[in-house]
């Protein structure tokens, strides 16, 4: 008795209609190597098949857009000549079998997108989310994870400094590692994926190519199961010191001028490296696969065009240079083979030793991929999440153990044990250091800074997309600001589970709408990311995790500001308005087990006038600390800033709120700030001025955290020693 | 043709932090029998030579010159002859 | 005074060390490929930090083979300033131009965090611009800093008063709490008999700004400047401390 044979075409992920249509656009049966080609494009990875039509909604337009989605990566102009290229992308199903190795190629993926556009990389972050730190499996993965990115980062010699880790049931079998890499050039040196020039020769660089990964790009677009653990195979070996070489090679052969375009093979290797190119550029491209150098015997033109061997580029010198380029390779000890070559009949041909295997127009595999409008539906869960009673929800007897148990809870606990094993330093541009709110990198030969984050509450997500998603562009640029920096642009890395499910389908669509309506009023336009769809384990999907990649500018680096209070006496201030908002919150989730409620409310208007208020005062000399509130709401933002100055503060607070509400409460659009004290009359007027609400708090000073209600109840009263080791020793302790 | 296997070892009385932390690790999954773990390497060298004496001078040469580090490691290697 | 600094394939640090000697430094530097094969000219050799060759097999094994290695010796021969950071430090062990062998850190982690040195030799062409028993800042970040060296190696350094660096704390106790990585004695950095060849663990290139936060890397570079400057020369013509024994002068 044996299983029904599956046709070839349903073994690769197409689906009936899929197969079809290829036929249609053929006018044939494709053979096993263009289905293969076919499959592999139009998996939803390369395709975007379920995504696109809602991704349509972002804006992507702006006076700072050099070059939005659509390239390698996202290009914004930053002035005196010079351009910030970024993005972010997920690897998320190769790190949940192989967290090390899928950790490091994802790390490597999305570095070459950005060398491929002439950036040099100046700096990674990256954005985790892990099941609960007390499970065996979840520790093994999150430092294999850490481990993974360590090792191919910081033999790249590109600094990793900043990101966030996120702790949450809902990841458990399905963690999420989304790379951010941002690199630098000057406007006039930016290259592009685009095979122009017919005749142009085609050349492959970097590594021999052997068996790993193919099909690796309908294995991320597929749930995992219990036949996960077979496609080992399907995972990649990454080598940075290769990457390293490569990344050296590419960009003196971009800012020598030898290079019409370049492309980095990342999923679907050949195929679609060489199909995008083409298609980018109108062109045809035609390839000889027994041209392309193999590690392995016997590959057939099958394995050549699908293998997902890491470290390797596509180029197209400039007609004339081919010999310069070979030059430029050999010094860095590279192997380049000239495997093509650019046509005008806009075909994918491919040959192996001279033999036709395959002939595709390239549009077909890319353009004229299917595009679908799945059904979204709102899933049921969610009004049930919003009937909780918040009123049942028990008043914690003792505000201290409250806070400290907040403090030690993984997401809102110091990060330390995470970056210490990233270089963080190496190209002496690292000017504010991990822990703090956003990064900052100085630009050499300038005055100007660059600050950069990412950010997204999967919890608000999964209980309202929409303004879950809309949170999460605001406080990515709320990070920014705070810091000194007006936001740019978004780059975006979408993570939900499977979207054929209509619930799905409508928290992605929520989503985006969300963040696109956030990123229209605070003006930053999304140019560039990715979309992660299948992150479901037996039916049961992550929460949706739209994760918002952002870089801001400080026209004058001297004008920055981190979030440690920095001296006694100074005046601690809060901006925005404090409402009783715990639903979705740390505090419900640390403390009681429990997900459910609306996330908190967000007024962008509000929150522009917040950040403009809080950017103007730094501006004007008059910040000497600034913080935004998040997980954990006000008490564990005071303690936050208390730790990182190491100076408390005494607080005393007027509200009607119930007390644990007001520390609690997660309210969106707030930020505190500590001034001296004669400034305190110029910062009120500001925040007048901005319409913005502006509540004098307290003052710093001690080696305690004192927060008092009324003038006269203690709330809070701990040593800053005891908040500190409860916050430092959490993490490291999960994972002795 | 002939392959070279060739074993890089610490030498006694260095520490070993791989081998102490792989100890604990089997420890810790009740294998209470084990009292200490030291961690190698091992390289296989596929080479060609006139005759086995000159491999085995090879060998000798390449592990003393690159493959073993004299300060803290010994090597020792067994030699076969393969077809090419 | 002229400055080189070598660039192998899989370097990082290179940049970063020039950015510090030519522009905030304001001092003469080349970078010099790995293919070079003559130093002459050169008054410091840098070798920097970084990944040379992915530090495949051992960190700095393959990199000691690369051609400018053996210019790099003759230079060290003669009496040249050599000084070589984390990577470059791991390449001079590997080398044989100073003893010892750096083995992974204790912990299996790459660390990067800022650390306390001791000064515990300010007789050096590098710490001249140091108190004796001063107490700087400098960072770290590498996965094998872990330095070893036999019982009779270790003797030797002692009493040859070779150990340069050593980590401490902020009052210059030197505990294993202090120790980032479980280096022997604590040790950070070393000098051969001669005097003209350091090697350390941490970058002092990466606290020579304020606006990186600190300075104290500086005043490494300022000790090779005023050694050179105060035309400190010894017997053999070099800023060394050889006193003419290996060049055969009196």
């Amino acid at each position: 008795m044996t299983n029904q044979q599956r046709e070839p075409w349903q073994e690769m992920g197409l689906t009936l209609a899929e197969y079809q249509r290829i036929k249609d656009l053929l006018g044939r049966e494709p053979n096993y190597l263009e289905t293969g080609m076919f499959a592999v494009m139009w998996s939803e990875h390369c395709s975007y098949k379920h995504s696109k039509t809602t991704l349509r909604l972002f804006p992507t337009a702006g006076p700072v857009v050099i070059q939005g989605p659509g390239e390698n990566a996202g290009v914004i102009d930053i002035g005196d000549g010079q351009a910030i290229v970024f993005k972010i992308e997920s690897h998320n199903h190769p790190s949940a079998i192989e967290p090390f190795q899928g950790a490091a190629t994802g790390v490597g993926g999305i570095v070459r997108d950005v060398f491929a556009m002439g950036a040099r990389p100046i700096a990674l972050l990256n954005s985790l989310r892990f099941g609960n730190l007390r499970e065996g499996r979840v520790k093994y993965l999150m430092g294999g994870v850490v481990a993974g990115i360590s090792f191919y980062g910081n033999c790249l010699g590109i600094p990793t400094v900043g990101g966030e880790v996120f702790f949450d049931e809902s990841y458990g079998d399905n963690p999420l590692v989304n790379a951010m890499c941002v690199g630098i050039i000057n406007k006039d040196q930016l290259a592009k994926g685009a095979a122009a020039g017919v005749g142009n020769t085609v050349m492959v660089v970097g590594t021999r190519t052997g068996r790993d990964g193919i099909h690796g790009a309908t294995f991320a677009s597929e749930e995992l199961g219990e036949q996960s653990e077979d496609r080992r195979p399907a995972v990649q070996v990454g080598d940075p010191f290769m990457e390293k070489l490569l990344l050296e090679a590419c960009l003196e052969l971009i800012h020598q001028g030898l290079i019409v375009g370049m492309q980095d093979l990342g999923a679907a290797g050949l195929t679609s490296a060489s199909c995008e190119m083409a298609s980018r550029a109108g062109t045809g491209i035609e390839l000889d696969v027994a041209l392309v150098p193999r590690r392995e015997t016997g590959m057939t033109a099958y394995e050549v065009m699908l293998s997902e061997s890491q470290e390797r580029m596509l180029l197209v010198p400039k007609p004339g240079s081919e010999q310069q380029v070979r030059d430029v390779l050999r010094k860095w000890d590279l192997e380049a083979a000239a495997i093509g070559k650019v046509t005008g009949d806009g075909i994918m041909r491919i040959l192996d030793g001279g033999l036709v295997m395959a002939e595709v127009p390239a549009k077909a595999l890319t353009d004229q991929a299917p595009v679908y409008h799945p059904v979204a539906e709102e899933p049921s869960y969610i009004r049930q999440a919003w009937a909780f009673d918040m009123a049942s929800v028990p008043v914690p007897e003792d505000l201290n153990q409250a806070l400290l148990q907040l403090m030690a809870s993984p997401t809102i606990a110091s990060k330390e044990w995470v970056y210490r094993q990233y270089d963080y330093k190496v190209q002496v541009n690292t000017v504010v250091t991990p822990g703090s709110d956003a990064a900052v990198l100085r630009l050499k030969g300038t005055n100007k800074g660059l600050a950069v984050t990412t950010d997204c509450n999967g919890r608000y997500c999964y209980l309202d997309p929409y303004t879950g998603g809309a949170i999460a562009v605001a406080e990515a640029a709320r990070n920014l600001a705070v810091s000194g920096a007006k936001p740019l642009a978004v780059t975006d890395c979408l993570n939900f589970g499977n979207p054929e499910k209509p619930g799905i389908f409508w928290q992605f669509r929520q989503a985006v709408m969300g963040m696109s309506a956030a990123c229209r009023v605070l003006a930053t336009p999304v140019v560039s990311g990715n979309v992660s769809f299948y992150n479901e384990t037996n039916g049961e999907p992550v929460f949706p995790t739209p994760v918002v990649g952002m870089v801001g500018l400080l026209p004058d680096i001297s004008k920055r500001c981190t979030m440690g209070f920095k001296q006694a006496g100074d005046v601690v201030a809060l901006l925005g308005e404090t409402k009783a908002e715990i639903g979705g919150s740390e505090f419900l989730y640390a403390l009681h087990g429990i997900t459910a409620g609306k996330p908190p409310q967000l007024d962008l208007e509000r929150e522009k006038a917040v950040q403009s208020c809080c950017l103007e005062a730094i501006h004007q000399g008059l910040v000497k600390s600034a913080h935004d509130l998040s997980e954990g709401g006000l008490a564990v933002a005071l303690a936050e800033c208390a730790v990182a100055g190491q100076v408390g503060a005494e607080i005393i607070v007027e509200t009607q709120l119930a007390a644990h509400l007001f520390l609690f409460s997660e309210s969106q659009s707030r930020i505190i700030l500590s001034v001296d004290s004669a400034a305190v009359k110029s910062l009120a007027e500001l925040a007048a001025k901005h319409q913005v609400p502006c509540q004098v708090m307290g003052v710093v000073g001690g080696e305690r955290l004192v927060i008092k209600a009324q003038k006269a109840k203690v709330l809070v009263d701990l040593s800053l020693q005891e908040i500190e080791d409860k916050w430092r020793g959490a993490i490291p302790c999960l994972m002795a | 043709m002939y392959l070279a296997k060739v074993f890089i070892t610490l030498k006694p009385g260095v520490l070993d932090p791989q081998g102490s932390a792989v100890e604990k690790a089997l420890q810790a999954l009740d294998f209470s029998g084990v009292q200490e773990v030291r961690i190698g390497k091992y390289l296989e060298v596929r080479l060609a030579a006139k005759d086995k004496g000159q491999a085995e001078a090879d060998t000798e040469e390449m592990c003393r010159r690159l493959l073993a580090n004299p300060v803290i490691e010994n090597y020792r290697f067994e030699l076969v002859e393969v077809l090419s | 005074m002229k400055f080189g600094v070598v660039v192998f394939p899989g370097s990082n640090c290179d940049a970063d060390v020039k950015h510090v000697i030519g522009e905030v430094m304001g001092q003469p530097v080349d970078f010099i490929w790995h293919q070079t094969t003559s130093l002459q000219g050169y008054d410091c050799i840098v070798l920097p930090g970084g990944f040379s060759y992915g530090d495949y097999l051992r960190t700095g094994a393959i990199a000691r083979f690369s051609p400018v290695m053996q210019a790099v010796e003759r230079f060290a021969n003669r009496g040249g300033l050599l000084l070589g950071i984390c990577n470059g430090f791991q390449i001079l062990l590997e080398a044989g131009l100073l003893p010892g062998a750096m083995q992974p850190n204790h912990s299996l982690q790459f660390r990067c965090m800022e650390t306390f040195l001791k000064i515990e030799n300010n007789q050096t062409p590098f710490t001249g611009a140091f108190a004796p028993g001063q107490v700087i800042k400098i960072p770290i970040a590498h996965g094998a800093g872990n330095y070893y060296a036999d019982p009779a190696t270790l003797a030797a350094l002692e009493d040859g008063r070779q150990i340069v660096f050593r980590y401490c704390d902020q009052n210059g106790a030197v505990t294993p709490a202090a120790n980032p990585n479980g280096s022997l004695g604590n040790i950070a950095g070393i000098i051969n008999r001669e005097g003209n060849v350091l090697g350390m663990m941490p970058h002092p290139e990466r606290c020579a700004e304020e606006i990186l936060g600190g300075v104290d890397g500086r005043l490494i570079f300022s000790s090779i400047l005023k050694a050179w400057s105060a035309g400190s020369r010894c017997a053999c013509g070099n800023s060394c401390g050889c006193r003419g024994e290996r060049s055969g002068q009196s």
